[in-house]
């Protein structure tokens, strides 16, 4: 929860902490700010009904970042002396060009999140590790009850509990603490020879009780369990451009990276994003709105604070159709003169931040989703997604179905063999002809990639029709 | 330098304490690996330092196994307390979780004896000033090559250079250290005519500082590649030959790599699972995991848990002969492990390569370009369309049609679909161009036929 520093759990003075932020925001340095970090992790899994690994991280550190014009100097620490800030400070500041010269910088006020979206206290870290272990057996069990084709049962439980302080020099000082869990679950089924693997999970900044609501833990099972054997008697998926029907929830990947990764701020000042220049413009069909919110409560991708201590909010990406706006941090705000939104994040304290997306959706529109259905004669109804890739330069973008079938004179037909669908991310969304009233959020399964570091996001979408797009199975 | 060496014999000692103190907790076997290193990464953009980041860096992660039941630690924090404490905690956790009768360490006898010199160290070390300039000038090379190239990603040039201590309970005691040197460059060209921009990237990595390529060499590649796909366009959907240049048929090494790995196999996750001594590929085919290439990017003298690296022939003359295995999913499999445990410090052991490659043919690419009247030439894959059990693929692509054993014009958006056993068993030509740029590599490959789909 939003906390009031926790200097001391770094065994750090807030004297130490002025000090070195004084000592890298010299004069030629616009911004300076230094990212204290403590995280544990947690693991449990369990495969051939054994929960057998068990697995615990613990690192801290600190980041320290200057930035003077397009410039960022950044090093970071795993020892938290104050030798080693100073020496940390001496690097960031080195972009600079200017060795010396330290400015006062103005004395942070102790600030605490104005929200407490995931208000689960230590619960997670506290949980026993026998909670853990029988939460996974439960889904053993419950999933080889679904169905004796079931053969092989792996799950995972995974905690995270993150402490974080954010020092400024534009004088923020700020806390916050991070809980974050997932649990996955991935069956193996067989019959007469042939396997096929269905996976299913979900999470977020939520405590252990989760797992429990309403037994979320063994739809999970039973949903893995369904996706394995469901693709058993999968046929080839089609090749070729065709009308495609995305389900609500997790394929709201599309918007992930048809156009959220191509409205981070950083590739539009560099004017590399496929979505340069056109703001203001018609980048979708009217009936299309998508927006960034940081602020949905115990959800994967939503934050109190961003890791530059912005307060998250929510951000309209495309409003009816129209481009209305980026997400940003300070350097890319600052660089290109539009609004902040709390979108600066980091892996971690070994990171430097960057312009990323927290939970990205569609808003409902009118249909009915059985009537989006029955408008397509021939195409395909895709339901659940594996992963999705972007070439933020040229547009084109790839989402890869791992549940999908057939329409066939209206109806949901046959299930298909998973295949990538591809597209260009200023075209496709124009191609969007009917939106559903169904908005889904995803279960938070979500991490996003990008130049090399994994943040946790949400995506959502409700039933939609594409008119068309390429759908690359191996059937003519 | 005595402060290095002081640090050193620190951390063997460290080592051999805590794995003593486990012990004393408890632990029947346990194991223990500290890593530490020093990076250093400056990307400069349009001519002037974007970003610069240095740091130190360490990590130990420790394995106990009570009995048959384990659990596995890491942490950065190396002072006293921190250390004994999670000694403590990992024996707990360990008795938490249920028995595996296959779990435990090596056999004693099994242990890396002879550690081979691999030469994966270079102790040269670059100010910060030289390291900018070598990201300016592999960016400048990409920029000025060529007039359509108008933007800029940016230039990099990475280094660091750490070192591995792993010891266990049977009184192995081992240490290597290895450096790497790496620049890229990444430039955006655009449509003179449409203004519809492309990106592409070149790199070079080696462990030696000297045997990386000139800078311009990278950026004037990194520009040829970006330019030549200007002007891209789909193609119908249709069922072709595809070549995969060296580059993406590195993936499909990736992709083979994955499904030999003992934990996908005795999963039943792999679609190679009760494969082995069967024909994968035609009898051209030869593929090698050679952990102790000297100076090779995946060399080390010893693995994750403490085993001899070799070499194994995973696929010879077409037939799968070899899975590659850590004592784990050996065990699972009833088979000795191949010396590929890759342990990143806070995981349990997995298996990974070390340099997995396959053997070049004697075609050049061009050569095989020739032999295509009507075809695709894949330079770029993107996404994760592929179903490991099965062996199903389909992924994004981006390269070339091929007309008449010519490169005629530039594609994008398009798919290609198919089944990786099938892919394996169409290899038709390899061609002669292998380098390593990564633990994987693979010559140019033509498979017969796919599907491609586009409008």
């Amino acid at each position: 929860m939003g906390e009031l520093i926790q200097l001391a759990s770094f065994g750090l003075t807030e004297g130490d902490v002025f000090s070195a932020l004084g000592r890298v925001k010299v004069r030629d340095v616009d911004y300076a700010d230094l990212y204290f970090e403590s995280c544990v992790s947690e693991s449990v899994s369990m495969e051939e009904s054994l929960v057998k690994r068990a697995t615990k991280n613990v690192s801290q550190g600190v980041g320290v970042r200057a930035t003077a014009g397009e410039k960022t100097g950044f090093a970071y620490s795993d020892e938290l002396t104050k030798k080693d800030l100073e020496l940390a400070a001496d690097t960031a500041r080195y972009i600079a060009n200017s060795p010396s010269g330290a400015q006062a910088v103005s004395v942070p006020v102790r600030q605490r999140p104005t929200r407490d979206l995931y208000p689960v206290e230590r619960a997670q870290a506290e949980v026993a590790t026998a909670d853990r272990v029988s939460l996974l057996n439960a889904i053993d069990a419950e999933a080889r009850r679904y169905d004796p084709r079931i053969k092989n049962v792996m799950a995972s439980f995974n905690t995270e509990y993150k402490v974080v302080v954010v020092a400024t020099s534009d004088g923020t000082l700020i806390g916050d603490v991070q809980p974050l869990s997932r649990l996955q679950v991935t069956c193996i089924a067989e019959e007469n020879g042939q396997r096929q693997a269905g996976s299913f999970g979900g999470g977020g900044r939520v405590g252990f009780e989760f797992y429990h609501e309403g037994d979320r833990h063994l739809r999970f099972a039973r949903e893995a369990a369904r996706e394995a054997i469901l693709n058993l008697s999968a046929v080839d998926a089609p090749a070729g451009v065709m009308p495609v029907v995305l389900g609500g929830g997790w394929p709201g990947i599309l918007l992930h990276e048809a156009i959220g990764h191509g409205l981070e701020a950083d590739f539009n000042r560099k004017k590399t994003s496929a979505f340069s220049n056109l703001l203001g413009k018609r980048v979708a069909s009217d009936i299309c709105t998508i927006v960034d919110d940081g602020t949905l409560p115990g959800r994967r991708g939503s934050l109190n604070m961003d890791d530059e201590g912005t307060p998250t909010g929510r951000t309209v990406l495309i409003e009816d159709g129209i481009l209305r706006g980026y997400i940003t941090d300070k350097l890319n705000a600052r660089l290109m003169g539009i609004p902040l939104t709390g979108n600066g994040r980091r892996e971690s304290y070994q990171s430097v931040v960057l312009p990323r997306m927290t939970n990205t959706f569609m808003l409902a529109g009118t249909s009915d989703p059985e009537e989006i259905i029955r408008s397509v004669d021939r195409g395909l109804y895709a339901v659940s997604f594996g992963g999705g890739q972007v070439d933020i330069t040229n547009g084109k973008f790839v989402f890869s179905a791992s549940e999908a079938y057939l329409i066939e004179g209206g109806k949901v037909t046959r299930p298909v063999k998973g295949a990538t669908l591809i597209g260009s991310g200023p075209e496709i969304l124009t191609k969007v002809s009917m939106v559903g009233h169904d908005l889904k959020l995803d279960e938070g399964i979500g991490t996003c990639g990008k130049d090399g570091q994994s943040v946790p996001v949400g995506v959502g979408l409700p039933t939609i029709r594409i008119d068309e797009i390429t759908v690359g199975g191996t059937q003519r | 330098m005595n402060q290095a060496i002081q640090q050193r014999d620190g951390y063997s000692q460290l080592a051999m304490d805590l794995l003593a103190k486990a012990k004393r907790d408890g632990a029947t076997e346990a194991d223990i690996i500290i890593a530490d290193g020093e990076t250093f990464s400056v990307q400069v953009r349009l001519g002037a330092v974007d970003r610069l980041t240095k740091a130190r860096e360490k990590h130990l992660g420790l394995r106990v196994f009570v009995g048959k039941r384990s659990a596995s630690t890491s942490t950065s924090d190396f002072s006293a307390d921190s250390l004994n404490q999670l000694v403590a905690e990992t024996c707990i956790l360990a008795k938490a979780v249920v028995g595996d009768p296959v779990s435990g360490l090596p056999a004693a006898d099994q242990m890396a004896g002879e550690r081979p010199d691999l030469d994966l160290y270079d102790s040269t070390r670059l100010n910060t000033e030289q390291q900018i300039d070598l990201a300016k000038r592999v960016e400048a090379a990409a920029m000025s090559s060529d007039e359509r190239v108008t933007n800029s990603e940016g230039g990099d040039f990475d280094s660091s250079s750490g070192r591995v201590v792993l010891g266990n309970s049977h009184g192995f005691l081992g240490e290597y250290q290895s450096s790497s040197f790496s620049m890229a460059a990444s430039p955006v060209a655009t449509d003179p005519e449409t203004g519809a921009m492309q990106r592409d990237s070149w790199y070079a990595v080696q462990r030696k500082f000297a045997k990386l390529d000139s800078p311009e060499a990278v950026g004037l590649e990194a520009a040829r590649r970006t330019v030549r796909k200007l002007g891209a366009r789909k193609v119908a959907t249709q069922r072709a030959p595809v070549i995969f240049d060296a580059e993406m048929a590195g993936s499909l090494m990736g992709n083979l790599c994955s499904a030999v790995s003992g934990y996908s196999l005795y999963k039943g996750a792999s679609f190679l699972a009760g494969q082995l001594d069967k024909p994968l590929a035609p009898e051209y085919v030869t593929v090698y995991d050679d952990g102790r290439v000297v100076g090779g990017l995946g060399s080390r003298p010893f693995d994750g848990e403490g085993l001899p690296t070799r070499r194994t022939t995973v696929v010879e003359r077409g037939v799968l002969k070899s899975y590659l295995l850590d004592t784990y999913s050996g065990r699972k499999l009833g088979m000795a492990s191949t010396g590929n445990a890759s342990r990143s410090v806070g995981e349990n052991p997995s298996v990974g390569p070390t340099n997995f490659y396959l053997a070049p043919g004697t075609k050049t690419a061009q050569e095989i370009i020739k032999t295509v009247k009507q075809g695709l030439y894949v330079t770029d894959l993107i996404g994760f369309g592929i179903n490991m059990v099965t062996g199903d693929y389909s992924r994004g692509a981006a390269g070339f049609w091929i007309e008449g054993g010519e490169l005629a014009y530039p594609v994008e958006e398009i798919t290609i679909a198919g089944n990786l056993k099938e892919m394996f068993a169409g290899i038709e030509m390899i061609g002669n161009d292998l380098v390593f740029r990564g633990r994987i590599a693979s010559p140019t490959i033509k498979i017969g036929e796919m599907t491609i789909a586009g409008s």
